[in-house]
C-alpha cells in the first residue's frame, strides 16, 4: 500500500463539520488579539458559524446517504434533520443567555469555543456510521459540558454539579466503551453496518452479545437521564449556570437520540427482544419517578430537571414500540421537547438578573401583574409540556403513545397515561403561581428586545406549528428510513 | 515447544510479581519503581505478540514520561505514608471479594465463545522485515484519518477547558512585561531636578 495510491477521502459530505472546526478555532484565535470591548464579535462570530453550518447542512438535505472516510461518516436525512435542529437549538440558547452570561462575567472567548465544539460533537454523533467515530464524538460532546458546566468556577455548586456530572457521564462512557468493546469481539468489526451483519450471522441468543447490550444500554440511559442511570440529572441542571443548564436540556437530547439510533437501531435491530426489555423498564421507571418527584421540588430548574427524566421515559416508548413509525414518533418527540425546554429554561433566564436567578417556584408567583406577555408565554411552554391539546407538546405525546398501542403494549400506553396526568399537576401549579398569586416582588424584568423575541417565537411556534405536524412526522419517518439497517 | 513460551512466562512472571509489589510496599516511591517495571514487562510481553508499536509506545510514554512525573509527584508530596496504609488491611476483605467476583465474571464472558482459541485463532506471523509502526502509521493517516484528527480536536478541547478552567490573574502576583520594560524611555525612569548649588556647611565643631 502506498500513500500515492490511497484515494483522497471525499470531503463534500462533511463540508459542515470542517466549516464549524475551522469557525471554532478562529473564534478561539480571534478572542485572543480583541479587546474586552469586542467580545460582541466573537457572540455574532458564533452565530455566523451556526447559519453558515446550517446553510451548507441544508444544501443537500433530501439526498440519500452518502459515506465518506472510508465508510465511517454518513451523511443522510436523519443526521440532516438533527443537524439543522441542534444548530437552531444553539443559536438560540446563545441569545437567551447573552445578558445573563454579561452579568455573570462568563461571556468569555472559551463559553463560544466550547459551544461551538459541543454543536461539533453532536453533528460527528449525528452522522456516526462507525463506532470509533461515534464514541470520538461522544467525547467531543461530553468534555465541552463538562466544562462548561466547571465555567462559573467561583460558584460551589457549579463545581459540585461539574465534578458530578463529569464523575458520572466518564462512567457512562466506560460502560458504553465496554459495550462497543464486546461488539468488537464478537463481529469483529467497529462497522455499524458491519456490526448489524455480524450479530445476524452470530445469532441473536449468543452470550456476549447479550452482555454488550446491557452495557450499551447502560450507557445510553445515563446519557439521556433515565431511572435508574439519572442521579446526575437534577443537581446538574440546579447546580450549573441557567445558560449552561439551557444548552445540556436541549440539543444533546438530539445528540442521544443520535447514539440510540445509530447503535441501538442501526447495529443492534437484530437484537430488538432483548433490548426492548430493558428499555420497557427503564421507560416505566423513568415516566413514573420523574413525574412524582417532580412534584415535591421547589426550585424550577430541579422540577424541570426530573420533567426532563419523565420526557426521556416517553421518548424511549417510541423507541420501543420498534417500527418505522415509533422511531419517527421518537424522533419527533426528540425535537419537540428540546423546543419545550428551549423556552421554559429561556423564561428563567429572562426573568434572572444581576445577582438574582429567578429558580425558585417562588419566583413565577404573580408573573401575570409583572409581564402579562411572559406569563402568557409560559403558559404555552407548561401547557405544552404537560401535553395539552392544540401544543405541539400534545401531538409529540400521542404520536409515541400511538407506537406503542401499534406495537401491542396498551398496558405502557395507560401507565405513560395516567403518570402524564401526575405530572400535569406541577406544570399547571406554574400556571396557577403566574396568574392566581400575588407577585412578591415589584423587579423589573430587564431582559432584551433580541432574547424576548426570540423567546416569543419559541414559544408561539409550539402552537402554531399546528398545521405543519404532519409534515414534520412524515418528515422524521423518512428520516428514519435513510438508517440502511431496518427491515 | 519452542522457545516463546518460556520467555512469556518469564516476562509474565516479573509482571505479576512487580505489579503485587506495587500495591504492597510500604514506601511510594517504590511502589512507583516496582510500577516501571510491570510496564517495561508488560512492553516486553507486546513485543512478544509482535506489536513493537505498542511496546515501544509503552516504555516512551508510560515509563519516560507518566512514570517520571509520578516519581515527582511523590516525592515533593509530603506524603504520610502510614496514614495511607491504615486502611490497606481494613479494605482487604471487600476489595478482596470485588477482585475475586471481576476475576470470575471476566472467565465466564473471555471463556464463553467467540473468545476462545477457536473463535479468536492466532494471527498468521508476519515476515521479519514486516512494520507494524509503518502499517499502523498508513491505517491511522488514510483509512482512520476522520477518528484521528476527531482526537486531536479533543486533545484541543481538553487545553481550553484545562485553561480556561484553571487560569486565574492573581493581583497579588508581579508581573514583568518585556515589551514595557523595551519600550521604556529615558524620560519615564530620571528626573533631572534642577537645585540651586549651596555652599558646603562646616561641619562638627
Amino acid at each position: 500500500m502506498n500513500l500515492l495510491t490511497q484515494s483522497y477521502p471525499d470531503l463534500v459530505p462533511a463540508v459542515p463539520e470542517l466549516f464549524v472546526l475551522t469557525m471554532a478555532c478562529i473564534i478561539l484565535l480571534l478572542d485572543l488579539v480583541l479587546s474586552v470591548r469586542w467580545r460582541n464579535a466573537s457572540f455574532l462570530l458564533t452565530l455566523y458559524t451556526l447559519l453558515g453550518a446550517s446553510l451548507l447542512t441544508l444544501q443537500d438535505i433530501g439526498e440519500a446517504g452518502r459515506y465518506t472516510f472510508n465508510g465511517m461518516f454518513v451523511d443522510d436525512l436523519l443526521s440532516d434533520v438533527l443537524k439543522v435542529g441542534t444548530y437552531l437549538l444553539v443559536a438560540c440558547v446563545l441569545v437567551y443567555s447573552r445578558r445573563y452570561m454579561l452579568e455573570r462575567k462568563l461571556f468569555r472567548g472559551e463559553y463560544f469555543v466550547l459551544v461551538l465544539f459541543g454543536v461539533l460533537g453532536m453533528m460527528v454523533l449525528a452522522s456516526a456510521s462507525h463506532m470509533l467515530t461515534l464514541y470520538m464524538g461522544l467525547e467531543l460532546m461530553a468534555l465541552s459540558l463538562y466544562t462548561l458546566v466547571a465555567l462559573q468556577r467561583d460558584s460551589r455548586t457549579a463545581i459540585e454539579a461539574a465534578m458530578k456530572y463529569f464523575v458520572l457521564g466518564a462512567l457512562a462512557s466506560g460502560m458504553l466503551l465496554y459495550g462497543i468493546s464486546m461488539l468488537y469481539g464478537v463481529t469483529g468489526t467497529l462497522d455499524i453496518a458491519g456490526v448489524a451483519a455480524g450479530v445476524r450471522a452470530k445469532g441473536v441468543d449468543n452470550l456476549t452479545l447479550g452482555f454488550a447490550v446491557v452495557f450499551v444500554i447502560v450507557g445510553i440511559g445515563f446519557k439521556l437521564g433515565a431511572v435508574p442511570f439519572h442521579m446526575w440529572v437534577p443537581d446538574v441542571y440546579e447546580g450549573a449556570p441557567t445558560s449552561v443548564t439551557l444548552y445540556i436540556a436541549t440539543a444533546p437530547k438530539l445528540a442521544a437520540f443520535a447514539i440510540i439510533m445509530r447503535l441501538l437501531v442501526g447495529g443492534l435491530v437484530d437484537m430488538a427482544g432483548m433490548w426492548q426489555d430493558m428499555l420497557i423498564l427503564l421507560a416505566v421507571v423513568s415516566i413514573a419517578l420523574g413525574n412524582v418527584v417532580a412534584i415535591s421540588q421547589s426550585n424550577i430548574k430541579r422540577m424541570l430537571a426530573y420533567s426532563t427524566i419523565a420526557h426521556m421515559g416517553f421518548l424511549l416508548l417510541g423507541i420501543i414500540a420498534n417500527s418505522e413509525n415509533g422511531f419517527g414518533s421518537a424522533m419527533f418527540y426528540a425535537l419537540v421537547y428540546s423546543f419545550m425546554s428551549l423556552g421554559a429554561f429561556g423564561v428563567i433566564l429572562l426573568l434572572s438578573d444581576q445577582g438574582f436567578e429567578a429558580d425558585k417556584l417562588e419566583d413565577f408567583r404573580g408573573l401575570n401583574r409583572r409581564s402579562r406577555w411572559l406569563a402568557l408565554l409560559m403558559l404555552i411552554l407548561m401547557f405544552s409540556m404537560a401535553g395539552i391539546p392544540p401544543t405541539a407538546g400534545f401531538f409529540a405525546k400521542m404520536a409515541v403513545i400511538q407506537a406503542v398501542i401499534e406495537a401491542g403494549q396498551v398496558w405502557l400506553a395507560v401507565v405513560a397515561v395516567l403518570f402524564a396526568v401526575v405530572g400535569a399537576y406541577y406544570y399547571l401549579r406554574v400556571v396557577k403561581l403566574m396568574y392566581f398569586d400575588d407577585p412578591d416582588q415589584q423587579r423589573d424584568i430587564t431582559a432584551g428586545w433580541d432574547a424576548r423575541l426570540l423567546l416569543a417565537g419559541n414559544a408561539l411556534a409550539l402552537v402554531l406549528v399546528l398545521p405543519w405536524i404532519g409534515a414534520l412526522l412524515d418528515l422524521c419517518a423518512a428520516a428514519i428510513r435513510a438508517i440502511p439497517a431496518l427491515p | 515447544m519452542d522457545l516463546q513460551l518460556p520467555i512469556f512466562y518469564f516476562f509474565a512472571t516479573i509482571l505479576v510479581a512487580a505489579a503485587s509489589l506495587v500495591v504492597t510496599l510500604r514506601n511510594p516511591v517504590k511502589a512507583a519503581l516496582a510500577l516501571v517495571l510491570a510496564f517495561f514487562s508488560a512492553a516486553c510481553l507486546w513485543v512478544l505478540l509482535e506489536a513493537e508499536f505498542l511496546g515501544i509506545v509503552l516504555l516512551l510514554v508510560y515509563v519516560g514520561a507518566v512514570m517520571v512525573l509520578f516519581l515527582f509527584v511523590v516525592m515533593m508530596l509530603d506524603i504520610n505514608i502510614a496514614q495511607l496504609r491504615s486502611g490497606f488491611g481494613e479494605y482487604l476483605p471487600i476489595g478482596g471479594i470485588v477482585a475475586a467476583l471481576m476475576l470470575l465474571e471476566m472467565v465466564l464472558v473471555l471463556g464463553a465463545s467467540g473468545f476462545d482459541l477457536q473463535g479468536m485463532p492466532n494471527p498468521a506471523p508476519q515476515p521479519a522485515d514486516y512494520s507494524n509502526t509503518r502499517a499502523l502509521g498508513m491505517l491511522v493517516y488514510t483509512d482512520y484519518v476522520y477518528p484521528f484528527e476527531l482526537a486531536a480536536v479533543v486533545l484541543l478541547v481538553s487545553i481550553v477547558a484545562a485553561i480556561a478552567l484553571t487560569l486565574r490573574k492573581r493581583k497579588d502576583t508581579r508581573y514583568q512585561n518585556p515589551a514595557e520594560q523595551m519600550a521604556v524611555r529615558r524620560d519615564d525612569r530620571v528626573r533631572l531636578v534642577k537645585m540651586p548649588s549651596e555652599a558646603k556647611r562646616e561641619s562638627g565643631r
